[in-house]
């Protein structure tokens, strides 16, 4: 480690709080909202300190609330969506790095095209081929599947794009080595290249199972039965901004325990980053 | 592909599981856009319904937001698997209506159950909105409301306005407005959710003005918008004045100046009667009037026209399915549930028979103000200016009505280059939407 | 044509590792599956939006007629067209800009100290754990020009803050968001990134006597290269596609046209207002350009990446 002035480290400190701050805010603000009572929030601006209704509120949402509009017990909601963003991070993980695996360490005609093929998928959000993306599913007959919620969401490039810059980085040497070494593809992708991949695989891992995690408009389509619907499904169900009164103090709850999770998997990939950090130490 | 075997066997199983269930009752989709409160009445409907009888079940499915909404079920019918019952909103009536292939009237449905259908039960002004020139009902109006005056009565007290007395005209709520900001008791006179469907359509409703040709679209789709004579314009560039002396705030092209009113920043407000729930609840001193009208207009006050959303049904469904949509529509027009649905939602009752029952009850003497819009509705029979606007493209045409109105208001254009404008380039974008 | 690609993908061979497997059929057999899921969900629906993209059809698709090219011609001669162009211009540089230099400072500081650095890391990331569900209500709450804390603050401080009406403001605002929304992403690359460089080589030019600043650009900042390559492409096209989400949240592209993007044109005139002939040849013009900026990128770009 190199020697830090203590100025230097105190201002890194100060830049660090100052960036969570602006970046955290609106979780503090969603969580200062759900410690208040419905007319408080009703009546802006809303107090920037917690309110007395922690106690209330949580209880009111868990053991009514949420389940009550949502259709379905909050664990089905939950089981739903943690199978929803887990089959995404593992699936996408799993092909990405295949793919990017034989793009950088193989010679094969039609490699590049394959390659771009791939890569082109950054480019159409879902949004956009909609009803035709609707249309294979229903031919599939994989409306109300979990295969359905996360195959579709699985053909994009993000993931095989970072594992082929990644690989890109390692030496040539080490190949080499691998292979005087005598190992084969398959013992160089297991015991060299995955261990040395598993920072990005945790970042990677954290990125996906958000992204499956927060996914609203897709699962939206493709389910027609409450008890295969998301958190966030059932999150917009209890949100009306015109027409209806809206027990937000019981929205700002529920956004907070659709927000735990996603924090439990940054908390756990977290000891991944640090061991990666700790065995490269060079 | 050991992956793709077992993704193909994971949807292989979920197929089976998912298909075996349904026997004996006939399962009807119901597809609808209802948040909050109304998503619990939904939910409470549909139970009661498949409680009170044994031959068909109402499954009822969130969809998101009313244009989600509508996306899924064309997404859906594309696929040739549309629900039985899709909710639309009531600007995408026109493209509903465009879709005649694609759905069934509800008139047919409601006399194919074996009964008769009663057009003169429903509440006049609501039907004429859902119905075809023909005077056919196309669509079940499931949850209507109409825009109506709220008033903050401290901000009234303290401005030395008549707290018992609301302004009953534009003029006089262009006074009332300045005199709350001139005598500091807010900071704001005057603000409106909704600039192009209560200032422009129900402006010419309530008015009796023509908004466009062909009776604003209801009896030809080739239409031409017309809403850029003198009246309008005089009424915008009013409403551009006050923005420029701050007595008018600009809150948002749909719901959002509701905030502004609830945090007590506004003194007058203009909003549809669903947005009463949020009001009550938050505990201010409100008070409710008309829409206000426009003196100067012959006919006015004429009536208001509905806004919400209307039941639509798919065609290419089997005979059961339609009975059940039959059953389950004549279930809803039972006079104790829409007097419930009314109390409860503050949307319209949809029958005469609940609007009386629910005058009968006493509901209005405690609750004023909910009788207001439907006052509205119903004072005059409507004429041709005012059984609402319907285009094939009204979504979009909304969105060029406040293109331009945000540059008015930000002082860039006067109200008569603002409306022009929009009548232009409305006008072009209907045709385009016809094809021609 | 595949020459060329070949080019253009690996920037010649220096950019890749020398030593390869020689292998016939595995490598097919380890692109199968992402090929197979792309060619099923993306290349077929994509397909039928590009079919999509030459009709001329009712929403419900009852009446449908093939126009060849009139909807790009139609498109391209708008000018609105030509105004969301410029605006996303704007708002795509803006955007990628800010997003990935306030991360590189961050992730930069989260290296640098030791104390609290697992606490920073989690506090950092999970915004990012917010649905843009939830997301689009914060900022009603948040940054509403009536209501909103935060524009509270500003009028205090004397701004006067209106970007419901004032087009410049507004741009500043969708840019935030959108800037925000994107911080964690970077933040978290950015400090695998940093982690996997060799503390060896910065202790080493730190005796040569190499200042802090010095040992940033001249060393630190050239092996993060291709890190900082794949968010580049990555928020380029995050903010090119996916940011009409924020955009219809906060300002529904107003006022006026002021914040219209291209995709958010995409959305609303194919997805609100059922314009489906318009939209597809939109986004099939829109993927053209994203397509030439990625090949751009990878051409002049990552030529200059620095892979160790």
């Amino acid at each position: 480690m190199i020697g830090q002035s203590p100025i230097r480290i105190g201002i890194a400190h100060i830049v660090l709080i100052l960036g969570i701050v602006v970046v955290a805010f609106p979780i503090y603000y969603t969580f200062v909202a759900s410690t208040h009572s419905l007319q408080t929030i009703l009546r802006p601006p809303l107090p920037l300190v917690p309110g007395d209704r922690f106690f209330e509120n949580y209880w009111t949402a868990l053991f009514g609330g949420v389940g009550r509009i949502g259709g379905v017990s909050v664990g089905t909601l939950l089981l739903n969506t943690t199978v929803m963003a887990l089959g995404i991070a593992v699936g996408k993980i799993v092909i990405s790095i295949l793919s990017a695996y034989a793009i950088v360490f193989f010679r094969f005609p039609l490699r590049m095209m394959f390659f771009w093929l791939i890569f082109i998928t950054l480019m159409l959000p879902v949004e956009v081929r909609i009803l035709p993306t609707y249309k294979v599913m229903v031919d599939f007959g994989l409306i109300d599947t979990y295969a359905g919620l996360t195959l579709p969401l699985m053909a994009s490039a993000t993931a095989t794009l970072l594992f082929r810059q990644f690989f890109l980085t390692i030496p040539g040497e080490l190949v080499e080595a691998a292979r005087v070494d005598g190992a084969g593809p398959w013992r160089f992708f297991k015991d060299i290249l995955l261990p040395l991949s598993k920072t990005n695989i945790a970042a990677l891992f954290v990125i996906l199972f958000i992204y499956g995690w927060t996914q609203y408009l897709w699962p939206l389509l493709v389910t027609n039965r409450n008890d295969m619907g998301t958190i966030v499904i059932a999150l917009k169900k209890m949100i009306s901004f015109a027409d209806a009164d809206t027990e937000w103090h019981l929205v700002m709850v529920t956004s907070i325990l659709a927000i735990v999770p996603p924090i439990l998997v940054v908390l756990f990939m977290q000891r991944w980053f640090v061991k990666g950090l700790v065995e490269t130490e060079k | 592909m050991k992956f793709q075997g077992l993704a193909a066997g994971a949807a292989a199983a979920f197929t089976l599981l998912s298909t075996s269930s349904a026997f004996a009752v006939t399962e009807i989709s119901w597809w609808h856009a209802m948040t909050g409160a109304n998503n619990e009445v939904v939910e409470q409907l549909s139970k009661e319904f498949n409680e009170s009888q044994g031959d068909y079940k109402i499954v009822p499915v969130f969809k998101g937001t009313y244009p989600e909404t509508l996306n899924a079920g064309i997404a859906a019918f594309r696929a040739k698997q549309p629900p039985a019952i899709m909710q639309v909103f009531d600007v995408g009536t026109g493209v509903m209506m465009a879709a005649e292939g694609a759905v069934k009237p509800v008139a047919e449905i409601l006399s194919m159950g074996g009964g008769t259908f009663d057009k003169s039960q429903y509440l006049p002004g609501i039907v004429a909105y859902y119905s075809k020139p023909d005077g056919t009902m196309l669509s079940f109006p499931y949850n209507s409301s109409s825009p109506i005056l709220y008033y903050n009565k401290d901000i009234f007290e303290k401005a030395g306005l008549d707290v018992n007395n609301p302004p009953k005209t534009w003029p006089e709520v262009w006074e009332a407005a300045r005199k709350i900001k001139t005598s500091g008791a807010a900071s704001c006179g005057y603000t409106s959710t909704w600039l192009t469907w209560i200032h422009l359509e129900n402006f010419a409703s309530w008015n009796d003005l023509q908004y466009a040709t062909h009776e604003n679209g209801l009896a030809d789709t080739n239409v031409e918008l017309k809403f850029n004579s003198p009246i309008f314009v005089k009424h915008f560039q009013e409403i551009a004045d006050l923005a420029k002396d701050g007595v008018f705030r600009y809150g948002g092209r749909t719901s959002e100046a509701k905030q502004i009113f609830l945090a007590g920043e506004c003194g007058i407000f203009t909003e549809s009667s669903g947005g009463l729930g949020d009001i009550v609840k938050s505990g201010m001193n409100y008070g409710i009037g008309q829409l206000p009208y426009e003196p100067d207009a012959k006919g006015a006050p004429q009536n208001t026209t509905p806004g919400g959303a209307s039941l639509w049904v798919f065609g290419g469904k089997s005979d059961e399915e339609y009975k059940g949509v039959a059953e389950f529509f004549k279930f809803l027009s039972k006079t104790d549930i829409q007097a419930r649905l009314h109390q409860v939602s503050g949307y319209l009752p949809v029958t005469l028979a609940a609007y009386e029952e629910t005058k009968k009850s006493g509901f209005y003497d405690k609750n004023p103000g909910r009788e207001t819009p439907i006052l509205q509705m119903m004072g005059k029979a409507p004429t041709e200016n005012s059984k609402g606007v319907r285009l094939v493209n009204l979504p979009q045409v909304r969105d060029i009505q406040n293109e331009e109105f945000e540059k008015m208001l930000a002082g860039e254009q006067t109200a008569q280059q603002a409306l022009d404008n929009a009548v232009q380039r409305g006008n072009a974008a209907i045709q385009q939407a016809l094809g021609n | 044509m595949g020459r060329r690609q070949e080019d253009i993908g690996s920037g010649g061979s220096s950019l890749s590792p020398r030593v390869i497997f020689p292998n016939k059929i595995l490598p097919y057999l380890l692109v199968a599956p992402q090929l197979a899921i792309t060619a099923v969900f993306f290349y077929w629906p994509a397909s039928q939006a590009l079919y999509q993209s030459m009709l001329r059809e009712d929403p419900f698709g009852l009446n449908s007629k093939f126009v060849w090219f009139d909807n790009f011609a139609r498109v391209l001669a708008d000018p609105n067209y030509l105004n969301s162009v410029r605006v996303t211009a704007v708002f795509s540089l803006a955007t990628a800009f800010v997003a990935m230099a306030v991360a590189l400072l961050l992730a930069v500081m989260a290296d640098k100290v030791v104390r609290g650095r697992g606490i920073y890391r989690t506090l950092m990331i999970w915004p990012y754990a917010v649905a843009p569900a939830i997301a689009g209500m914060l900022w009603l709450f948040l940054f509403n020009p009536s209501i909103g804390s935060l524009a509270y603050m500003l009028r205090w401080l004397g701004i006067n803050w209106d970007p419901l009406l004032n087009g410049p403001q507004a741009m500043v605002l969708v840019v935030a968001a959108a800037a925000w929304k994107q911080i964690s992403y970077n933040f978290l690359f950015f400090v695998a990134g940093l982690q996997a460089i060799p503390r060896t080589l910065i202790e080493a030019a730190a005796i040569d006597g190499a200042g802090e600043t010095k040992r940033f650009w001249t060393i630190v900042f050239p092996l993060l290269a291709p890190t900082t390559f794949f968010l580049l492409v990555i928020n380029t096209t995050y903010a090119f596609f996916d940011t009409f989400g924020i955009i219809h949240a906060v300002t529904g592209g107003g006022p006026g046209k002021a914040t219209e993007t291209l995709v958010y044109k995409v959305y609303n005139d194919g997805f609100v207002n059922l314009i489906l002939g318009d939209s597809a040849a939109q986004s099939v013009i829109l993927m053209v350009i994203v397509i030439a900026l990625t090949a751009f990128q990878f051409r002049f770009v990552e030529r200059k990446v620095h892979y160790g």
